[in-house]
């Protein structure tokens, strides 16, 4: 275990003091997730107005849900880290071949922090703005509202936990597939289509057609984004959230074991080819 | 009147200063404070036609910063400058199609491209007239033997390939005056020598003006006749190779070999000016400085303790001149 | 050599750059081609659960999201050297190599490379504009397609100015600013519906200060042959085109002054 925390912890530290010099760019970063959260929502807004008949979700739940996507963005698994791509591209991969640690473990705790690091620093502001200062300014009908309750709440942290373990075993799945396709620009793409349709982040989930549900349920994706933030608006009853939570950690541990599989072909490939 | 005549050229950057630390990075999210740098603080010198000068200096110490200056992509904060009767940064698009430049580090032939198609190129760029783009492209091949070249991807050559390259492709519009950033970074001992001779028959022949910035002290003793050291954006010296290793230290090195290690032990050398520097078996090697003692006389003093096989006076080697110059103006590497 | 013919030179060297490396090209262009796809499929989603939006019918809406779409991807063909300064010039240093040449900065960056992934963005986004033109039963008259094709010039050039503005930005900061993702990302997203949904304050941001609108909205209400729920005339929805070409002459002032910047800072 401790193979992944020393270097979870270096990289945290490493991306914290790199995002926070770029101050223009996170400023910039909080500003350009402001302007897509509020696009979003006046874009549901209008479509909620012309409704006659009750949706699966109601246009409280739709806010919370469009301000916790634009909060946790970064979280979502939807690029690979270039410092990784550049040290595949380079070779210099294969020096972490050389390091007495679990190979898996120690990526692992390297991309968590690429994933979360970001999210926790951008997340916070993004909440405070959505929840405080828009009913100060008089938007209260597009604030964030208070998780449903306090149990809804505690279930929303755990299956954020979760969520971030997912969407590094999601990206470190793309990682690994870099030492098969080196550039890497393409799967990049593909990954932020399916992450970005199929967690929910352009159009609520339970808004898909009614015959979509079946196969929206069952994907991974779901548990990146649509759990936690119904489970935080109440969308999703109190008496479910342990089987949701459940349901995104068994996807996790699959794709920690698939990503465990693949490595040893591609260390085994990066043996036999040098790098 | 000089090629290149520049005067109380000085530039001012201004930086944010970066504190140290997560909570540092943290207040610079809200605050900076600002330091100017003194890059360069009032040059002058000037270049006559056909020159072959070297500019050094440690890093940090406004090399780049006076060259990318008299390139014309950087605008000084006081001083003036004329090349070729133009003020380079307000003249820089008519400046820069009558100057090459070479950065050591960078291509500036396009990667994916064979190599000849970055010349033509290049050719459209600088608009050279198709009959002088063929006079020039001809000769630089044959020159630097490029013609195996002409057809591979840059991206495929070797850094001494790609250096003859990019020199060549910095020459076809036939500039007379030619920026040469550290040219021999990286090189194997052929490729450099290559790039010296070509650098010595193009200032010698075609009479382009040469301004030469290195590390490599090699570099300026195999084809500077002239250096200008730079420190702390100051010139602090500017002549001739030899004039500089006289004005640090005036000391010559005779190298005196013995036909056995015997021999050489009882040599001795004493007096004003001279010392014994180091014994090696049969080799004996004596410090002096030519003003207080004469080379003749001390060469006279040995002849009369032994006959000595070979003898041959050494210049101290210009890094090691140069290093000491660094440390008298106290310029360390910023 | 006039410039047009050296950026037909530069364009055609880029093509033959990109062909080398086929399966990067195609996957990139694939994974565009799915953007547009899902923000159409995303569009077709809210349709088929609410009914309509506003009174505005699928087949309209997907008119909009089709002709921004494409716009886009030609102004982003065109200005991939922009959209790519900050990292491959600015931090790189490789600027001044720009400068060393005796050529228009912007003649340059414009020829850095003509972007074959954004095809990918280019054609599902005309296909849509066919689809939804057939669907919407409109007669096929040359003052429409003119005015279309008018749109979608000033469209060019609102997002070749977007992508100029954003390089231009990278003279001040050389970090990756995502702002203009605002403008260029969020305008086709903006742009894929119409401007009446959206907040007044909104609205005259995307008319009066980035004239998105004006090379969006306005004239396809014209196009589409409807009127505007907003009330303007028919003369200025034809004109309104206009801005896009305005809005490029500003960002290559604010260009040059950043170009003018840099040489006198050197960084």
């Amino acid at each position: 275990m401790s193979d992944a925390i020393r270097p979870f912890l270096a990289v945290v530290s490493a991306r914290y003091r790199t995002l926070l010099q770029y101050r223009a760019a996170a400023f910039a970063g909080f500003a350009t997730q402001l302007f897509w959260g509020a696009i979003r929502l006046m874009i549901l807004a209008a479509f909620f107005a012309a409704a006659t008949e009750p949706q699966p979700m109601n246009l409280t739940e739709v806010v919370a849900y469009v301000w916790l996507g634009q909060a946790l963005l970064g979280m979502l698994p939807w690029n690979v880290d270039a410092d990784f791509r550049e040290q595949v591209r380079d070779g210099t991969v294969a020096y972490d071949l050389l390091r007495p640690l679990d190979l898996y473990s120690y990526w692992f705790g390297r991309t968590l922090a690429f994933r979360v690091a970001a999210p926790t620093l951008r997340g916070v502001p993004m909440v405070l703005f959505s929840m405080v200062l828009l009913p100060i300014v008089g938007l209260g009908d597009w604030a964030l509202t208070p998780p449903a309750s306090a149990f809804a709440l505690a279930g929303f942290v755990a299956s954020l936990v979760v969520a971030a373990m997912l969407a590094t075993a999601v990206t470190l799945l793309a990682h690994i597939s870099l030492l098969w396709t080196i550039s890497g620009i393409g799967m990049d793409r593909i990954l932020t289509v399916l992450v970005t349709v199929f967690s929910g982040l352009i159009v609520p989930l339970p808004l898909f057609p009614d015959w979509l549900q079946p196969f929206l349920n069952w994907q991974p994706f779901r548990g990146l984004a649509d759990v936690p933030y119904r489970i935080y608006s109440g969308n999703i009853p109190a008496a479910e959230i342990g089987g949701e939570l459940l349901f995104v950690l068994v996807w996790t541990i699959a794709l920690v074991l698939l990503g465990r599989l693949i490595l040893l072909r591609g260390v085994r490939r990066m043996v036999v080819q040098g790098g | 009147m000089p090629q290149i005549e520049v005067r109380g050229l000085a530039k001012t950057f201004r930086v944010a200063e970066r504190l140290p630390g997560l909570a540092g990075a943290f207040r610079g999210l809200f605050h900076r404070r600002m330091r100017d740098v003194h890059a360069l603080g009032g040059v002058d010198f000037d270049i006559e036609r056909g020159e072959l000068v070297g500019y050094i200096g440690p890093n940090g110490a406004g090399k780049s910063t006076t060259i990318k200056i008299l390139a014309g992509i950087l605008n000084p904060t006081a001083g003036t400058c004329r090349v070729d009767g133009l003020t380079p940064w307000r003249d820089r698009r008519r400046h820069v199609s009558r100057i090459g430049v070479v950065f050591g580090q960078r291509t500036q032939l396009w990667w994916d491209l064979p190599v000849i198609e970055s010349f033509e190129l290049l050719k459209d760029i600088y608009r050279v007239p198709a009959a002088v783009y063929r006079d020039n492209r001809d000769r630089l091949i044959a020159l630097m033997d490029l013609e195996p070249l002409l057809d591979v991807p840059v991206r495929q050559l070797s850094l001494g390939q790609r250096m003859r390259s990019d020199l060549a492709a910095a020459l076809l519009h036939g500039p007379r005056l030619l920026f040469l950033d550290e040219p021999t970074i990286g090189l194997d001992a052929v490729s450099k020598l290559a790039i010296r001779d070509f650098v010595r028959e193009l200032n010698r022949e075609a009479q382009v003006t040469v301004v030469l910035t290195t590390h490599d002290m090699d570099d300026i003793e195999a084809l500077c006749e002239r250096v200008m050291v730079i420190g702390n954006g100051r010139i602090l010296v500017d002549g001739s190779v030899d004039g500089l290793r006289r004005r640090v230290r005036n000391e010559r090195v005779l190298v005196v070999d013995y036909d056995s290690a015997d021999d050489a032990l009882g040599i001795e050398a004493e007096g004003e000016g001279v010392r014994l520097v180091e014994r090696d078996a049969s080799r004996v090697r004596i410090a002096f400085d030519p003003d207080r003692l004469p080379a003749a006389t001390l060469i006279g003093q040995l002849l009369a303790q032994g006959t000595p096989h070979d003898l041959f006076i050494e210049h101290p080697p210009i890094e090691q001149t140069v290093a000491e110059l660094y440390a008298e103006h106290d310029m360390r590497e910023r | 050599m006039n410039s047009a013919a050296l950026l037909v030179r530069y364009l055609a060297i880029s093509l033959r750059g990109q062909l080398q490396y086929r399966a990067s090209f195609l996957m990139a262009a694939l994974g565009n081609l799915l953007n547009c796809v899902i923000e159409l499929a995303g569009i077709w989603v809210l349709f088929d659960r609410f009914g309509n939006l506003s009174g505005w019918s699928f087949a309209e809406v997907a008119f909009f999201c089709g002709t921004v779409n494409a716009t886009y991807a030609i102004g982003e063909l065109l200005a991939t050297g922009f959209d790519q300064f900050g990292t491959l010039y600015v931090k790189t240093g490789d600027f001044d190599r720009l400068l060393l040449r005796p050529r228009s900065t912007v003649l340059q960056l414009a020829g850095h490379e003509l972007s074959l992934r954004r095809l990918g963005r280019l054609l599902p986004g005309l296909v849509i504009v066919i689809a939804a033109w057939a669907a919407l039963d409109l007669p096929l008259q040359a003052d429409r397609v003119g005015l279309l094709a008018f749109a979608m010039a000033g469209g060019v050039a609102f997002f070749f100015a977007l992508m100029v503005l954003q390089a231009t930005m990278c003279f001040w900061t050389t970090e990756s600013l995502e702002l203009m993702n605002i403008l260029t990302y969020g305008g086709v997203e903006t742009a894929s519906y119409p401007l009446p949904i959206y907040h007044r304050l909104f609205r005259r941001f995307f008319t009066f200060v980035v004239p998105l609108a004006c090379i969006g909205y306005f004239p396809i209400v014209a196009v589409l042959g409807v009127d505007d729920p907003l009330g303007t005339s028919r003369l200025f929805q034809v004109t309104a085109p206009l801005a896009g070409f305005a809005f490029l002459g500003v960002a290559i002032g604010v260009w040059q002054l950043g170009v003018r910047r840099y040489t006198s800072t050197g960084s």
